[in-house]
């Protein structure tokens, strides 16, 4: 038995001016975020062809919803940015409520947009500490995580859950917030502005940081549009949608706020946005404490979790009459609406929307997810292309996706 | 009789750099935990006094796992070669007075071509793994070294004008043991330039894109795991304690010290070594990594136009105040 001498290697030796060669970056890479993988064309470090690869996560969610009454499907949502399951959530409720056309207490929008902007925090801090982690300051990593930890403990005291919460239900939330839980989360609220400013003096005033992030993974106002980019990655680039503001929902008509804009698109830009952002949302929920009225925190036409699908049966009114022992059971045909409905919501990485085909059952005969995460990673080909690999990592970052979300 | 008592300090340097490294793990993970608000190691004994010692039993018996395309003869040179090239400048370095293994005239300059072979050690790594992070790491570890080392020797021109010798002890001597005796005064240009270049040398961050991790994985040690993973390791950490000597000797003034030490000498020495060593820890945890194409613009059009200037001023003010 002989064995060949030598081994060769597959590193390819450069032909003429051509020295390209593939890389598979991910799915088990350090910073792709979770399972993305980027299949990528290289000349020396630079990228001449990028093309993301999703789909390792993928769950059917979408499917899975369509055996699920409106109610039940609502933990689906939990693992789809499984960083913010809390504004996946409302963004859920918020569209079967308008789906199914159900009312919701003032004081339920109000705890909804609370608990809506803290996640939002949660994310852009989880956010800032990969981001940061990516481009090589170790440091701010753990800093974020510190403070993400009190949020974390705060849903926890809110609902039980750190991670997948289920918190809102549709037609209002599940709990009231107890005064320990409100005087903690002023507690937050008074410390996380001079925690934020912490963080900038690490990495805004490091000449290393603005090298990497300064003019870096470019996108044009009119680009981000026609990409499909939504939240802080299109605000970056200088186009002014929020959907808080422009189509508010919750209580977000009810408060005072400011959508932060950049103007370069580029990394930076982005960054400056989301440290922005993480500021408006103490402001939000400051007033939303402030402002948090009394009354129910369930509407009364809120579906059980078991939602029947056939009408309850009731009592005919005409037909009871005392005495001739003949009762008529009716049951009302429509229960539920039926139709299509897309309801999006502006979740810490974009425009996260609900698209619903109902055809008068419990259950949604169709239920399709835009997720900010899939159109951002599809938007790194363009991005990223003709940049270094140490930028498409710093890109990968700023574009904030999730892959949870992405691959549903 | 004279080699025999050279080879018994050589083992005694062996034991005392390895314990070093040992435990400048230690206060590398425990500085930067207790910079990070967390503890750093803290399970095997007092304060995790004993996790080197735990490190350093688990990479010995963990399994060696060759990767199958490798070219295996390069692939088991290569951490040997860092290693090896590495241990053998600590034969030059002079620890205090008389405290040096071989007093050769070219100290510096030998200490410049070792650190030079241990780069091959890792080009080595990244072109034998047939890995294609790790071929990335080791071209970009070649590019970087052979920038820096330019800019590295061109810094360390303006002691030796001033010290008229490439002797480690003579360039001691010669700044004698008064405080303005330094040649961190007259040559601040040039150790600021030889700062920079020393972490760029050394692989450490803000420089550390050879194993840059969240861009090729570790770069060149991605296939490497056991022992010989923890050779490099070793390698990377001597490679520190040399280069912060050559600062300690060149810029600090060696082992003169405010008042002299009667029974241990080198203590000046070596605090002033502990003191480079906190900093490279300091500014890893603080700094972000350079790009690539960012680190040779530095080096290149920064540092070594810098360093130039500073031979010229340094021999014109030299020839002037002669």
């Amino acid at each position: 038995m002989t064995r060949p001498i030598s081994k060769s290697l597959d590193i390819p030796v450069p032909d003429g001016d051509s020295e390209r060669y593939s890389l598979r970056m991910g799915p088990q890479h350090p910073a792709t975020h979770g399972v993305l993988r980027v299949d990528l064309e290289l000349d020396g470090e630079t990228i001449i062809e990028c093309t993301p690869q999703v789909g390792y996560l993928h769950r059917g969610f979408e499917k899975l919803a369509e055996n699920k009454t409106y109610a039940q499907a609502l933990i689906l949502t939990d693992r789809l940015d499984y960083i913010a399951a809390m504004a996946n959530n409302i963004g859920y409720c918020v569209a079967v409520e308008r789906l199914l056309d159900i009312s919701v207490p003032l004081r339920a929008q109000y705890l909804r947009t609370m608990v809506g902007e803290m996640s939002r925090i949660s994310s852009h801090l989880l956010w800032l500490a990969t981001h940061a982690l990516d481009i090589g300051a170790m440091t701010v990593f753990l800093y974020c995580f510190r403070e993400r930890e009190i949020l974390l403990d705060l849903f926890e005291e809110l609902c039980g859950a750190r991670l997948t919460f289920s918190y809102p239900r549709i037609g209002g939330v599940r709990q009231d917030v107890t005064s320990a839980f409100v005087d903690e989360l002023q507690r937050f609220l008074d410390i996380f502005p001079a925690k934020i400013e912490e963080y900038e003096t690490l990495i805004d005033t490091n000449r290393i940081w603005l090298k990497r992030t300064v003019g870096v993974g470019k996108v044009t106002g009119e680009q981000a549009l026609s990409l499909g980019l939504t939240g802080a990655c299109l605000r970056g680039s200088g186009v002014d949608y929020d959907i808080r503001k422009h189509q508010p929902y919750g209580a977000y008509a009810l408060v005072d706020f400011e959508v932060p804009l950049g103007s370069d698109g580029d990394i930076y830009a982005r960054y400056r946005c989301r440290m922005e952002e993480m500021h408006q949302s103490v402001r939000i929920i400051q007033q939303c404490i402030d402002q948090l009225p009394p009354g129910p925190i369930v509407g009364p036409d809120a579906p059980d979790l078991v939602m029947p699908n056939k009408p309850r049966a009731r009592i005919e009114a005409s037909t009871n009459i005392y005495g001739t022992g003949l009762i008529k059971l009716i049951r009302d045909r429509n229960l539920y609406m039926s139709g299509d409905v897309y309801v999006a919501t502006e979740v810490p990485k974009g425009e996260l929307g609900f698209y619903f085909i109902s055809d008068g059952n419990n259950r949604p005969y169709r239920m399709h997810i835009r997720s900010p995460s899939f159109i951002h990673i599809s938007a790194l080909a363009t991005i990223a292309k003709g940049e270094l690999i140490a930028d498409l990592i710093a890109n990968i970052g700023s574009l904030d996706v999730v892959l949870g979300e992405s691959d549903r | 009789m004279d080699i025999l008592l050279t080879l018994v300090w050589i083992v005694v340097l062996f034991v005392v750099v390895m314990l070093h490294v040992a435990y400048a793990t230690y206060f590398e993970r425990k500085i930067i935990g207790h910079m990070q608000v967390r503890l750093g190691p803290m399970r095997v004994g007092w304060h995790g006094l004993l996790q080197p010692i735990a490190d350093g039993i688990k990479s010995f018996f963990k399994e060696d796992i060759i990767p199958e395309h490798a070219d295996k003869p390069t692939f088991l040179a290569a951490p040997i070669i860092c290693l090896v090239a590495m241990m053998t400048t600590l034969a030059v370095l002079p620890f205090a007075k008389g405290w040096v293994l071989a007093d050769i005239d070219i100290g510096l300059l030998f200490i410049f071509a070792m650190s030079s072979l241990a780069s091959y050690g890792v080009v080595l790594a990244g072109w034998s793994s047939n890995s294609k992070y790790s071929f990335l790491g080791g071209m970009r570890s070649m590019a970087q070294v052979i920038s820096y080392e330019i800019s590295m020797g061109l810094s360390l021109v303006g002691v030796m004008l001033l010290a008229g010798s490439l002797n480690l002890t003579a360039i001691v001597e010669a700044q004698g043991d008064r405080f303005l005796g330094m040649y961190l005064l007259p040559q601040c240009i040039g150790f600021f330039v030889f700062f920079i270049s020393m972490l760029a040398e050394t692989n450490r961050v803000p420089f550390d894109l050879p194993e840059a991790e969240t861009e090729l994985v570790s770069g060149y040690c991605t296939e490497y795991s056991g022992m010989r993973y923890a050779i490099f390791f070793m390698a990377e950490y001597i490679g520190m304690m040399v280069m912060a000597s050559i600062a300690t000797i060149c810029f600090l003034g060696g082992w003169n010290g405010p008042f002299p030490v009667p029974f241990f000498p080198p203590l000046w020495f070596v605090l002033k070594i502990y003191l480079f060593m906190f900093l490279f820890i300091w500014i890893r945890a603080t700094l972000p990594r350079y790009r690539y194409d960012q680190l040779m613009g530095l080096g290149w059009k920064v540092l070594i136009p810098l360093a130039l200037a500073n031979i010229v001023l340094t021999a014109c003010l030299k020839a002037i105040l002669d």
